[in-house]
């Protein structure tokens, strides 16, 4: 298994259309990597370059330690499994899967051999001899799985392959993805638009937004210590509050005022946070609903979705004008439409952002 | 009544279309001594004195086999060349594409009267005058303009992933061509091969001008010099124009599902 580096690379389409800029990412040997972020936001790129579908404005690519930027896709020995599946539709499953072998030409003995052994492991053998036209759509799934595993190539490259599944399929698909990774201890990278895949899957995840990676690190941390207010607010279901406030300096602490709550935090400071535009932070699960006499705030129960095991509500407060104050609560609370609710934030779970460049400035907790 | 309105312009259209093949199917089949007679649309006999005539007399198998052989080859060759530049053009990246299409189509464009003295000379000069080779050759300057703009169209409309896949799995560019796009291009290249043989077949200008003897005449120019000096054998001319027109309708009945597929595809996004 192999490393990938990407180093400074720029992708600019002949329109002006910056894709990608100025990207260096390492991806270590059997590392899953997860690229994730809204559509538009160059992740899909970024994997067609590493194939070497796209060609790169600039920088450079190296796949263990060898600079492939001008290396023919073919020649860079890594397989891609498509949003589309991309099967071969005048093949057969085993001739799909057989494709990549015969071509670098495989003795036919061996060849028929790894299809066989490849398919056991995905529980695809029954269908060998199907066309994927007779497939369903996870059977086909499977079958591009199959059909890059089966090369054993230096690194497999994920375009979205869970998207095209329907929700309980996508949940199962995702666990064994998992397994394969683990089994196969692969380097993967692997393009989602879809938080959970990201959170569950990445041994790291890169998330993404305009061609630029804004933090890249272990799952659990980008959701814990997102890096700026676009991370926070796109990782994490339901989404993280952020409300504007300033901040002032009292004592060896810190004053936070916002229109949902205000707050004195001791024994933080923030060098020049004085006064300064800030946003903040909190995650829905990280407020409580409380007595009145504890509360940070009292709002208006506005929507009330159950999710299950817990339910969103949504307060309407006063000073927020656009925005409500999104809280999670217990499943089984009662809570209704048009009820007040007195709130209070946790204080150890606060992220302070900067106004202007949105840059993580403090949290609260650690 | 408005839809007994269409029904009678659309039977009268088709009447106008047909009527001229069943006349002439009918007149290839009349004895000489009737043609000018009174006509009748119910024939009162039928004889073959006419096909008996073309292939006894006058040795019609010679210019259909020059046809066959001039097309056949026209074909092949437009549609092999053709699928490799149409795929360039489709979806290589290179300077200058939309140039070199507007360059193909303007090299079919020129009227074939204005190129037939130099290409005659050229030929001359070559030694290819009264061979199959300089016939077929003229004709790739009309066939692969053709072939390449169907298939550069077709080409367009199959998903690019599936090429991408074929470059994955490690096979090059003209190996993805032969195992992956070709095929799936069934419709696209027979729409191709079954048009550019049409107009191969039905060529008279280019053939007249670079044959000099019955033994290499195709079957537009034989018939045409069917007319003597004399008299014009309107029954063996009507039946030879059924003999040649016949293997292209069978062609075109037998492969017209897949030429509408591949006429209208690409028209919709399917």
């Amino acid at each position: 298994m192999a490393s990938i580096t990407l180093n400074q690379v720029s992708k600019v389409y002949p329109n002006g259309q910056v894709a990608v800029r100025d990207l260096t990412l390492e991806i270590a040997a059997g590392e899953l990597l997860v690229l994730l972020g809204p559509s538009g936001s160059g992740k899909s790129t970024v994997l067609r370059l590493i194939a070497g579908l796209e060609t790169l404005t600039a920088g450079h690519i190296l796949i263990d330690g060898h600079d492939v930027t001008h290396v023919s896709p073919q020649r860079r020995d890594l397989a891609m499994v498509f949003q589309s599946y991309a099967l071969y539709p005048h093949k057969s499953v085993r001739e799909n899967m057989a494709f990549g072998l015969r071509v670098r030409h495989v003795d036919p003995a061996r060849v028929d051999a790894r299809v066989r052994a490849t398919a056991a492991t995905l529980g695809i053998e029954p269908l060998l001899d199907r066309k994927p036209a007779q497939l369903s759509g996870g059977q086909r799934q499977r079958v591009a799985l199959g059909r890059a595993i089966v090369r054993e190539p230096k690194a497999f490259l994920l375009d979205e392959p869970l998207s095209n599944l329907d929700p309980i399929l996508r949940v199962g698909t995702r666990a064994e993805l998992a397994l394969l990774h683990r089994r196969l201890a692969a380097t993967m990278v692997y393009v989602t638009h879809d938080q959970e895949e990201a959170m569950t899957l990445g041994t790291r995840v890169a998330v993404m937004r305009d061609g630029i990676v804004e933090q890249v690190a272990p799952a659990l941390e980008v959701f814990r210590q997102p890096a700026n207010v676009f991370v926070a607010g796109f990782v994490g279901s339901p989404a993280m509050n952020l409300w504007p406030c300033t901040c002032n300096r009292v004592g060896d602490g810190l004053r936070v005022v916002s229109p949902a709550f205000s707050s004195e935090l001791k024994g933080i400071g923030v060098a020049g946070s004085d006064g300064r535009d800030i946003r903040v932070g909190v995650r829905p699960h990280d407020i409580d609903l409380v007595p009145k006499g504890e509360a940070d705030g009292v709002g208006r129960v506005e929507i009330v979705e159950p999710l299950g095991p817990m339910t969103l509500i949504h307060l309407r407060v006063d000073g927020l004008q656009h925005e409500f104050v999104r809280v999670v609560v217990a499943g089984d609370t009662g809570i209704e439409v048009g009820d007040q609710a007195s709130f209070r934030v946790r204080r150890d779970r606060l992220h302070l952002f900067d106004g202007k460049t949105g840059r993580l400035l403090i949290q609260s907790h650690v | 009544m408005k839809s007994r309105g269409w029904a009678l312009v659309a039977g009268l259209l088709v009447a106008a279309i047909v009527f001229p093949l069943y006349w002439a199917v009918i007149a290839s089949f009349t004895p000489e001594s009737r043609l000018f007679a009174s006509p009748t649309l119910v024939p009162r006999a039928l004889v073959l004195d006419h096909y008996r005539a073309l292939f006894g007399g006058r040795d019609f198998w010679t210019p259909i086999r020059n046809s066959l052989i001039v097309a056949g080859a026209t074909t092949v060759v437009s549609v092999l060349l053709g699928a490799v530049c149409a795929y360039a053009l489709a979806r290589l990246r290179f300077r200058g594409k939309a140039l070199a299409l507007a360059f193909v189509l303007a090299v079919s464009m020129f009227p074939q009267i204005s190129i037939v003295s130099p290409l005659y000379l050229l030929l001359r000069e070559l030694h290819l005058l009264n061979t199959y080779t300089g016939l077929v050759l003229p004709y790739l300057t009309f066939a692969m303009p053709l072939a390449i703009w169907l298939l550069v169209g077709f080409f367009r409309q199959l998903p690019p992933e599936l090429e991408e896949a074929g470059l994955m799995d490690g096979a090059g560019r003209l190996r993805t061509l032969w195992e992956i796009i070709l095929p799936l291009s069934g419709p696209g290249l027979a729409t191709t091969a079954i048009l550019t043989f049409l107009y191969s077949w039905n060529e008279f200008l280019f053939a007249l001008s670079f044959t000099l003897g019955p033994e290499r005449y195709t079957v537009p120019v034989a018939i045409t010099l069917f007319r003597g000096q004399y008299q014009v054998p309107w029954g063996q001319i009507l039946a030879a124009a059924v003999v040649a027109t016949a293997p292209v309708a069978a062609i075109v009945l037998v492969a017209q599902r897949r030429i509408i597929a591949g006429l209208t595809s690409g028209a919709v996004k399917g």
